[in-house]
């Protein structure tokens, strides 16, 4: 049996997505992105041009799946954030629970600016993703009258 | 974990595709996204060795389509099949939501078929899900190659419950979009089921 749904609302999107705003602001970021470890993007904010951001949540979380993993090994628990410096745009992702906050910025900001207001906005992540996870076990048991009503016809049809 | 986003009406599910090495999990992604119309699916990201073996993972998503208004996007992945990346194989079976195995139908790989089911297994057990209730295909491939092991002696070996099993040669399509379909059919269902 495959994990209980992690049901996302309207109104949590909408209060994840003004954190991310904020962040983006606070760190004078190019884009935020919020991802699962798993891989799933859950949201973003700033100029993402024509980048891929289903992808680029995948690499996100394969990058700190490996590097947690190589933590273990030398016998860490966990890399709390990962970076990766680049000639004009940089990446620092830092590991909340379950999910990955990921910031992309550029010349106009740093490291160390980044690294502090994210510590910040980390912890309102973390309660409101918390929160997320306590009600999708109790939503599951009520969007299953709506999933219920899906009926083989409609599975068909995505393959028609 | 299937993820379902209310805001923008979207359902995303994992699907990972295992198996032996060169046993076709690449194949079978590259002809789904050779196969398919470009506004339905994203980049195909490979991270692979300079002599093309998969290294971490290959990725696409792909999007099939509305069920009830909500978007279904696939995330398609393949594990690499060498013995010794099992570690990157266990990070990509977590949050899975259905399973491939891709099996090599010719005689000689039969024992490293056997071997790749049952890492599938014991990795599927190391991280919180069991083979016997999560959603499974088995794909029997290059069924097209002359020194196959015929499919009912593939089947007793490999078969592990009741899963749908797909003959498939993964190079001409064959088999690829029926594997992906019954997979995909399964996860939809179970979250019918709740």
């Amino acid at each position: 049996m495959a994990d209980t749904p992690f049901i996302i609302q309207e109104h949590q999107f909408q209060r994840i997505k003004g954190i991310l705003a904020r962040v983006c602001v606070e760190c004078a970021a190019r884009a935020v992105f919020l991802v699962d470890r798993d891989g799933q993007p859950i949201a973003f904010h700033g100029d993402i041009g024509d980048m891929d951001t289903t992808s680029f949540a995948s690499l996100a979380a394969g990058n700190v799946a490996a590097t947690s993993s190589m933590a273990k090994l030398i016998g860490e628990d966990v890399f709390p954030a990962v970076v990766h410096e680049g000639e004009h745009e940089s990446i620092y992702i830092s590991v909340i629970g379950r999910s990955l906050l990921v910031v992309v910025f550029d010349e106009r900001s740093t490291l160390g600016l980044v690294k502090i207001r994210t510590k910040r906005a980390s912890h309102e992540v973390a309660n409101l993703l918390d929160e997320m996870s306590r009600e999708s076990a109790v939503q599951a048991a009520a969007s299953n009258t709506f999933f219920s009503e899906i009926t083989d016809e409609d599975i068909d049809s995505l393959f028609s | 974990m299937t993820f379902i986003n209310y805001a923008s009406r979207e359902i995303n599910c994992k699907i990972v595709y295992y198996g032996p090495g060169l046993c076709g999990k690449t194949t079978n992604l590259q002809y789904i996204y050779d196969s398919t119309a470009p506004q339905a699916k994203g980049k195909l990201i490979s991270l692979a060795t300079e002599t093309d073996r998969t290294l971490f993972f290959d990725f696409m998503p792909l999007e099939l389509g509305t069920v009830r208004g909500f978007k279904t996007r696939f995330h398609l992945y393949t594990v690499p099949g060498q013995v010794y990346y099992d570690a990157s194989r266990k990070l990509i079976l977590k949050g899975v939501d259905g399973v491939v195995f891709v099996a090599d139908s010719q005689d000689e790989r039969m024992d490293a078929n056997i071997e790749s089911l049952y890492n599938l297994e014991e990795n599927l057990q190391s991280q919180g899900y069991d083979l016997a209730t999560i959603p499974y295909v088995l794909q029997l491939n290059k069924r097209d190659l002359p020194n196959v092991t015929p499919m009912e002696e593939l089947t007793q070996e490999l078969l592990r419950k009741d899963e749908p099993v797909f003959e498939a040669v993964a190079t001409t399509g064959t088999g690829v979009f029926d594997t992906l379909k019954a997979v995909a059919k399964q996860v939809l269902t179970e979250l019918r089921k709740g």
